[in-house]
């Protein structure tokens, strides 16, 4: 017998299931008032600096048709690429925030600030992101992506850099529809299929 | 911000594959292409805190946090309790936990649940609590009831309570659920099946725990959870010493 070691495995996922949002935004599911509140409700608090935005768009199958039970957590620097909790940060940037789709439409938006530039391990920039994570039934393990946006220089980021499928990395991209407005869809299967990261 | 080192990577072979034939949504839901497997960045390696005071006295009583104390919930009494580590073996402190549960008939108090099961005027179905310094955490709960869903034929979940853990990072966020010991649904169950190594889904399985059961009120269950843990980094960070 080998040595044994101290390490121990990861809890296995389990499928968050159609009633995720009992747990993760009661309000959402018809709970209103176990909590005073739901938790991540927006990400900032009214003074955050920088330039607020909104992002709105859907989850869809490899049918075409939107989710409508997906719930999505989104983490983010502040406008001057700062972590929340870390030094010089913006204290009205919580940087999380949960938001679901619509349970009619499929739609979700996200409103923010818009991230700035953020220092990558080994002294690498990383483009404005916006890290999301998505869950629903029949997800049987949260999918991790990226928001970039389409009017910042994407070109030098470490991440989107690795993408080897060039086409692919457009699928990380949010496209401006307006001022101060973005669109992001993510595509779980085929045609378009967003990337999804293993980080 | 202090560089704790990269996140361990995932052994993806622990967890549920995204496709699985026997649990039908996974179908039209799971990627096609393979993930992009790279080292974790501050984007991962940060995420949110969440501090005691977002707590209500009720939070982790489930039995009691929908009525705000006035009168308990139908069901089996249970204490679920446990400790959140990493897999370094560290204990994983002031870490939020949120579950979810069906009541004692099986039915989820979600405005898209309509089984015939009736709700529980008293039980809502969620509660939260953030883990100790040692990473102890507990809630008190009636034990949720097995249900039926649309999959193959005549499909029924065990009886589970949905777990959700941020850790400190968010690559670390993790969404999974606990069995009950000797509940002979589990081994019927295509999504607890999706996990396909049975030592793994063995540690989804809550043992019976008398020691922490209280004498003529509840039963305990005890539910450790493992969170990725941060690589080690000495030798990178002194690599001018060698
Ligand atoms: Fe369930």
């Amino acid at each position: 017998m080998v040595q044994k070691l101290d390490t121990l495995p990861e809890t296995p996922s389990q499928t968050a299931g159609p009633y995720v949002h009992i747990g993760t935004i009661p309000t959402f599911a018809g709970l209103a008032g176990i909590y005073p509140e739901d938790l991540g409700l927006s990400p900032i608090a009214d003074g955050a600096k920088g330039e607020i935005i909104t992002i709105t768009g859907s989850v869809f199958d490899g049918t075409g048709w939107a989710l409508r039970d997906a719930m999505l957590e989104s983490w983010q620097a502040d406008a001057q690429g700062r972590w929340p909790g870390s030094d010089g940060a913006d204290p009205k940037v919580g940087g999380f925030c949960r938001f679901a789709a619509d349970k009619d439409s499929g739609e979700f938006v996200l409103r923010t600030v818009k991230p700035g530039a953020t220092k990558g391990r080994g002294g690498t920039t990383q483009s404005p992101h916006i890290a999301l994570w998505i869950v629903a039934r029949g997800i049987n393990i949260g999918l991790q992506t990226r928001l970039y946006f389409d009017d910042e220089d994407n070109a030098a980021d470490p991440v989107l850099g690795k993408i080897e499928l060039r086409p692919r990395v457009d699928t990380l991209i949010a496209k401006k529809t307006g001022p101060g407005a973005y669109r992001f869809d993510i595509r779980l299967q085929g045609a378009g299929e967003t990337v999804f990261f293993d980080m | 911000m202090t560089d704790l080192g990269p996140l361990i990577p995932r052994d993806r072979a622990m967890h549920p594959p995204a496709y699985d034939v026997d649990y039908k949504t996974t179908i039209a839901r799971s990627p096609n292409l393979p993930l992009l497997s790279l080292e974790s960045t501050p984007s991962e390696e940060t995420g949110p805190r969440f501090g005691h005071g977002i707590l209500g006295a009720l939070d982790n009583n489930l039995i009691y946090n929908w009525t705000k104390g006035a009168a308990p919930a139908v069901g089996e009494r249970v204490l679920m309790h446990g400790r959140v580590l990493d897999e370094n073996g560290r204990a994983v402190p002031n870490t939020l936990i949120e579950i979810w549960q069906a009541n004692a008939g099986g039915r989820y108090r979600h405005i898209k649940d309509t089984y015939l099961a009736p709700l529980d005027p008293n039980f809502g179905g969620c509660g939260r609590t953030i883990s100790d310094a040692e990473g102890r955490y507990q809630f008190l709960t009636i034990r949720p009831g097995a249900y039926p869903w649309p999959n193959r034929g005549n499909e029924w979940r065990p009886m589970h309570i949905h777990i959700s853990v941020f850790g400190h990072s968010f690559g670390q966020r993790l969404i999974t659920q606990m069995y009950f010991e000797g509940d002979p649904l589990i081994d019927r169950c295509p999504i607890a099946a999706t996990i396909k190594s049975r030592s793994q889904l063995d540690r989804l399985v809550a043992p019976l725990d008398m020691s922490h059961a209280r004498p003529l009120d509840f039963l305990a269950y005890k539910f450790d959870i493992v969170l990725r843990g941060r690589r080690q980094t000495m030798f990178e960070n002194k690599l001018e010493g060698m």
